[in-house]
């Protein structure tokens, strides 16, 4: 039998039928400015931040912000990548790390908002922070929200116990690190991750490395530099004698260990408090805060980890509104207490962070100056300057050195700094960046 | 002697059965388990020691973003609940026109179709978007459902299935006393094959419940969300911020009630399904 001409007929109606109400049904709104409210998206993943977001909508009803929840770091930033590829589907605003600006500016995804923001907008942050969203030129590419300066986190507890003293440097802190590994053999000082790259860089940032640099109109990479392969064979020494763990962070068996005190410190960033509260509840008030230990004690540095900047992306049909909302996000004094009271971040802009910070966090009660050491040792970070790529130089780094810290040896982790190298490199040449080796 | 044989358990067959049911029950059991655990007891009590904090675990989950989670349940309903529907609805009119009509083209459209029961359809997922992206439909419920209705597996097995158990000289009879083709189709085929649809419903209904790929790069709203891309975020929330284990593990344990629900419920289509297909061998 053949299908009569009628039942095809039939079934191109009810497929255009279907299309035509999807079209109806779809679509996010918002797109009339003439009339009505600009209604914008904003993509993040910062915890509780909707709450700041509803005093903004509050006080604004002409400009709505409706808050999208996305999975943290990498995953968001794909998914922008790929819809701006798209070309159409990306928000208006969208959270993004310092260390992704560059490769989201370079993917043309951020819109340069240097004529929407008022001029003393920089004089609000440090400079290395402000650096990081214009990338070194007159463009502004989003507002600093938080920043990550590094601390040493430590069981008060545990080294009154054993007699310790606080490491000040790095040669103290593998003395430690052996008597507490000795004191009891489940115990350690810290661990070696090799999942988290963004700890790595800021504690090679801390060395003094800068992973990338821009010399005239090409890139070059210093991953394999002299401050890189220390802070790796340094690491690799204590992975070695088995002063160190070489297990990674953010597993349900690093949570138990901090948790049960098998882990005693943790060298961590500004936010770390939360993270503790929330992984290892049992051990309120027996942590302190220290600076890093020094590579130079005379020359006291740290690193930074974590820590993201708010941004307007190319596809927004709102430019101007969403620049006034993120500017006011970032930089208005009861924004940013309110961030600081529901999101738990450390802002980066620096008049309003002073009130806001008074009292220390919670899991730190017993550590009242805790803002003002933070504050000190944020000053000391050493610039910094990120890639197109660190995405792939972040995967090299995993892939690299979870073989390394396998193999436990010193070697494999000044073998891994090359791989990682020599993969960033290979693969800036390959997407058509000019590179200086 | 055969039949004594036949009855008496084998001893080593059974002892792999048990180890295999073990293997697929014991990840359930700690699911179960550890939603009763306290964030501090997840990972520090004896893995298989229940607690007492079941109910503040779904207090908490509730809780989160003002009850957000029962919207992204009712999100994964819609979308499995829907999209399976219409992919039965689909592949019954697409299966009986593959086995019952002749057409120009037919095995041409059948062998794209066994092509594409190999595609897996994670490696469809960005193509999809980059489609739906240039109507504009991504970040919509249109996002997903549109790519769910087609299942090209759905409609292999009720082509196969319509064959078996729609006699052609029933649909001849149906024609011969009047009925058109729709009626036929309706009246006559669609009863005949409702056991092999069920199937069809179940199969694509539980794909879709446990999608991840295609929504998580689809939506970006998270009201928009089904259960799976929203408690991927809760893990994923950067280095700052702890993972919510105790809500994934509780939040994972209701959304599988549903699924176990839908079974029990279904399971008698199943039965009579199996059972048609032994008395006609």
């Amino acid at each position: 039998m053949r299908l009569t001409s009628g039942t095809k007929v039939a079934a191109v109606v009810a497929t255009t039928a279907l299309l035509a109400t999807a079209c109806s049904g779809g679509g996010t709104g918002g797109d009339d400015a003439a009339d009505g409210p600009v209604e914008l998206t904003f993509w993040t993943w910062t915890p509780g931040i909707e709450k700041v977001v509803d005093l903004w909508n509050a006080e604004n009803p002409d400009i709505q912000v409706t808050v999208n929840k996305q999975d943290g770091g990498d995953p968001a930033v794909t998914k922008l990548l790929t819809a701006i590829e798209a070309g159409s589907g990306a928000p208006d605003l969208m959270q993004a790390e310092y260390q992704k600006l560059p490769q989201l500016v370079s993917a043309g995804a951020l819109a340069d908002i240097s004529g929407e923001v008022s001029g003393d907008l920089a004089g609000h942050f440090p400079d290395g922070v402000w650096n990081a969203v214009t990338l070194g030129s007159d463009a502004v590419y989003a507002v600093p929200q938080d920043s990550g300066p590094m601390q040493f986190y430590y069981r008060e507890d545990v080294f009154a116990e054993l007699g310790l003293e606080v490491p000040t440097t790095w040669e103290e802190y593998a003395e430690v690190a052996r008597a507490v590994h000795v004191s009891d053999p489940t115990k350690y000082l810290g661990t070696f991750s090799a999942n988290d790259a963004g700890w790595f860089t800021g504690l090679t940032q801390q060395a003094g490395a800068s992973w990338y640099g821009i010399e005239g109109e090409s890139w070059t990479v210093a991953i394999d530099s002299p401050e890189v392969r220390q802070v790796a064979e340094y690491w690799g020494g204590l992975v070695e004698e088995g002063a160190i763990d070489n297990k990674p962070m953010y597993t349900p068996e690093w949570n138990a260990a901090l948790n049960d005190g098998s882990q005693v410190g943790w060298l961590s960033a500004i936010w770390a408090p939360g993270v503790l509260a929330g992984n290892a509840a049992d051990t309120a008030g027996k942590w302190r805060m220290a600076p890093m230990p020094q590579w130079d004690a005379s020359a006291p540095a740290t690193g930074n980890w974590g820590g993201s900047a708010t941004a307007v992306t190319s596809q927004s049909e709102h430019a101007a509104q969403a620049a006034e909302f993120v500017s006011w996000l970032n930089t208005d004094p009861v924004a940013v207490q309110a961030l600081v009271d529901e999101s738990g971040i450390y802002p980066a802009d620096i008049p309003a962070s002073t009130a806001a910070l008074a009292d220390p966090p919670e899991f730190f009660a017993n550590q009242p100056d805790f803002y003002e050491l933070a504050s000190q040792t944020a000053q000391t970070a050493n610039p910094f300057t990120y890639g197109p790529n660190i995405n792939v130089a972040y995967s090299a780094y995993n892939d690299e050195f979870a073989k390394a810290t396998e193999a436990r040896t010193q070697d494999a982790f000044v073998e891994a700094v090359e791989a990682v190298q020599a993969a960033t490199v290979a693969d800036l040449k390959n997407s058509g960046f000019s590179v200086n080796e | 002697m055969s039949v004594r044989s036949a009855t008496r358990p084998s001893v080593p067959a059974t002892a792999i059965l048990i180890l295999g049911a073990l293997y697929c029950l014991l990840p359930v059991a700690w699911v179960v388990l550890a939603s009763t655990k306290s964030a501090g007891e997840l990972f520090s009590t004896l893995t298989f020691l229940p607690s007492t904090h079941l109910f503040d675990n779904i207090a908490e989950l509730v809780a989160y973003r003002d009850g957000l989670f029962w919207r992204w349940m009712a999100n994964t309903a819609l979308y499995a609940g829907v999209g399976a529907a219409l992919s039965a609805v689909v592949s019954a009119m697409a299966g009986y026109a593959l086995a019952k009509y002749r057409f120009a083209g037919k095995n041409a459209v059948f062998n794209v179709l066994l092509a594409g029961v190999l595609v897996p359809g994670v490696v469809l997922a960005i193509p999809q978007y980059l489609l739906l992206a240039q109507v504009e439909l991504t970040n919509t419920y249109w996002a997903v459902l549109l790519p769910s209705i087609i299942s090209p597996y759905g409609i292999y097995l009720a082509r196969i299935y319509a064959a078996a158990a729609v006699p052609d000289e029933v649909v001849e009879a149906a024609r011969t006393d009047g009925a058109g083709e729709l009626r036929t189709f309706v009246q006559v085929a669609v009863p005949m094959m409702l056991p092999g649809l069920v199937t069809v419903f179940l199969f694509q209904f539980v794909a879709i419940w446990n999608n991840f790929m295609l929504p998580y790069i689809m939506l970006g709203d998270d009201k928009l969300f089904p259960l799976t891309v929203g408690l991927s975020g809760l893990l994923n929330q950067g280095a700052s911020q702890p993972a919510m284990y105790t809500l994934v593990v509780t939040g994972a344990l209701l959304s599988v009630i549903p699924l176990i629900a839908l079974f029990l419920l279904l399971q008698r289509f199943w039965q009579v399904d199996l059972a048609a297909g032994a008395v006609k061998a």
